[in-house]
């Protein structure tokens, strides 16, 4: 089971190639995405399967001894992740078909490279190697963001380039600290090192900020309300419930498995977290758009995640995975609704949006789901996911954290309001040459949909995905597991 | 001591060259930067090991190879995402007409 781990990583980028190739026979492009994406869908569940019990698999890549070699670990917060990214891709892909943004040329190509760079940044166990996957998925997702090269995805797409490109220099610097200070780079190895010294403290900053800027934390999170209203909605969808969550990913995985949970730095991301959900939301509050709303909050909701790193503990970070998977369903069904109505309506502007409840009962009912979901609301899954980073915050005597968070939940609500009101309760606004509301089409629909099912189901089976966030959670609060499969040179 | 200078140097350059207005300086700010971590890299094998890393092949202080590894492949990532820059740049001064994108938030939706 172990050995089929470079299979998420391997399966898309050759399929990438071979759309490449294939990219004028027109069936091909797509039957070579979908299968490959349903094959990594498939690889995913089989990996979580494996993992459910707390078992961490390692392969290492090239059959050299550890710790010389890159390992490819599958423990299960990483199996869980790889799974919600198949799925995200899966129906952002969906989406993407149903609005024909899939006959761009390249759009397979860079959405299977895209995969390929999240599969490997959740599965490696090398930091330099994170940081290559980090590259890989960048550059996908920099040309996906600027694909149609008009004069708006070059001014805002720019932004978001030269950020990250800012952000992968200052990783890169952050490992190369690494290395010279401890000699190693391999996360396992690391582990056994003491975090506390200079060299590694400064290094580890390093990181922290190349992370945050990824995962949009303040006070760097100012590219992602830049850049993300302004990327083609299917685009736009596939980014909020991906990328950012890397950076997450990557911030839980160094901070628990690196720097073992090192107590000096929990005070500086409760800090952060608490910063990030505030600003946020407010700039949430203060949006026009719908997507400019929605940026934010993947801005706030991060501060959530992050919130549960800080705690540390096995319920915080159980807490905080929680969070990370239900957030990403959540939010790429808002997106997708959102993509949904700039597509009937041509604008997400709320100012000329209003009664689409009316018109679009199906597609008004899966957003307000998500909507609640996210806000925190009994009985969806946000509520769940809340209730136990509060209960760990309560329990780690950090009460001024689980404040904000319980405020920022109601300006969440309040925003959320704003968007109902603003798009989908009222009447139609009357333009000039009226046009009446353009018929629903189920396949634009449906992904959204979908999504907020999926959302639904985590609520009712919260005690399930609780135990399933416990045990990743477990993983990385004694990482003993994790170092042992890499460093024994299990297969 | 040299190496902490040089890349002490061109962080200072690069940085400067990414606060400019214009795409292509940005570029050329990040391509300095991007030098600046690839120099670290190296340093971070030991500067003064400079030995032939050959198995059996008889240098004294052999230079540590890993680093030099992830110094190409982090030249060559660096020059994905130059010509990646250069050509939104250049498509830029196409569709922009220029190569500021300083008034980007005026903008709709």
């Amino acid at each position: 089971m172990s050995g089929a781990a470079p299979l998420p990583i391997a399966l898309p980028i050759l399929a990438a190639g071979g759309a490449v190739m294939l990219r004028h026979r027109i069936p091909w492009p797509r039957a070579l995405g979908l299968g490959t994406i349903v094959v990594h869908l498939a690889l995913a569940t089989a990996f979580v399967l494996a993992t459910r019990t707390g078992e961490v698999l390692a392969v290492q890549v090239g059959d050299w001894p550890a710790p010389f070699a890159i390992a490819l670990v599958l423990d299960p917060f990483s199996a869980l992740m790889l799974l919600v990214a198949g799925v995200m891709v899966l129906v952002c892909t969906a989406f993407a078909i149903a609005r024909g943004e899939d006959h761009r040329p390249f759009f397979y190509p860079l959405v299977l490279v895209l995969l390929a760079g999240v599969s490997g940044a959740f599965i490696t166990a090398d930091l330099f190697n994170l940081f290559v996957f980090f590259e890989v998925m960048l550059i996908a997702s920099y040309v996906l963001l600027t694909m149609g090269a008009g004069a708006r995805q070059i001014r805002h797409g720019i932004i978001y380039v030269m950020t990250n490109l800012l952000a992968s220099t200052v990783f890169l610097i952050g490992t190369g600290v690494m290395y010279g200070v401890t000699g190693t780079v391999n996360m396992a190895e690391l582990a056994a090192g003491d975090p506390a010294t200079a060299g590694a403290a400064f290094a580890g900053a390093l990181l922290l900020v190349s992370f945050g800027v990824k995962a949009s934390l303040v006070p760097v999170h100012g590219w992602l309300p830049s850049s993300y209203p302004h990327a083609s909605p299917a685009v736009a969808a596939l980014f909020s419930g991906l990328l950012t969550k890397v950076g997450v990913y990557a911030l839980f995985r160094v901070y628990s498995v690196v720097f073992g949970g090192a107590p000096q730095f929990r005070a500086a991301l409760l800090a952060i977290a608490g910063a990030t959900m505030l600003v946020g939301v407010f700039g949430a509050i203060g949006g026009e758009a719908m997507r400019s709303i929605l940026s934010f909050h993947i801005v706030s909701q991060v501060g959530y995640m992050i919130m549960g790193l800080g705690l540390f503990g096995p319920l915080g970070l159980a807490g905080g995975i929680f969070y990370i998977l239900h957030h990403i369903v959540v939010k790429t069904s808002l997106f997708l609704a959102a993509g949904a109505v700039e597509t009937y309506q041509g604008t997400g502007a709320l100012a000329r949006l209003g009664g689409m409840a009316r018109s679009h009962p199906v597609l008004a009912v899966g957003f307000s789901v998500s909507a609640f979901s996210l806000a925190g609301l009994p009985p969806f899954s946000g509520f769940f996911a809340k209730l136990v980073l509060v209960r760990a915050a309560f329990g780690s005597g950090s009460y001024a954290i689980a404040g904000i968070s319980i405020v920022v939940s109601f300006f969440t609500l309040l925003s959320m309001l704003k968007i109902w009101n603003g798009v989908f309760w009222g009447r139609p606004q009357e333009e000039d040459g009226a046009h009446a509301a353009p018929p629903a089409r189920a396949a634009l629909v449906a992904p959204g949909v979908l999504l907020a099912v999926v959302s639904v189901t985590m609520a009712v089976f919260a005690q399930q995905m609780f135990e399933l966030s416990s045990t990743a959670a477990d993983v990385l609060v004694d990482p003993a597991g994790y170092v042992d499969a890499v460093l024994g040179g299990s297969r | 001591m040299t190496g902490a200078f040089v890349v002490g140097l061109l962080v200072a350059a690069g940085t400067y060259l990414v606060l400019q207005r214009g795409i292509v300086r940005v570029a050329l700010g990040f391509v300095l930067l991007g030098h600046a971590a690839n120099v670290l890299l190296v340093l971070s094998g030991g500067a003064g090991r400079r030995g032939a890393p050959l198995v059996g092949g008889g240098a004294d202080a052999p230079a540590d190879p890993l680093p030099q590894a992830f110094a190409l492949t982090a030249i060559v990532i660096g020059f994905a995402m130059t010509a990646f820059i250069l050509a939104l740049a250049y498509r830029g001064r196409d569709v922009i007409g220029g190569d500021d994108v300083e008034d980007a938030e005026s903008d709709d939706s």
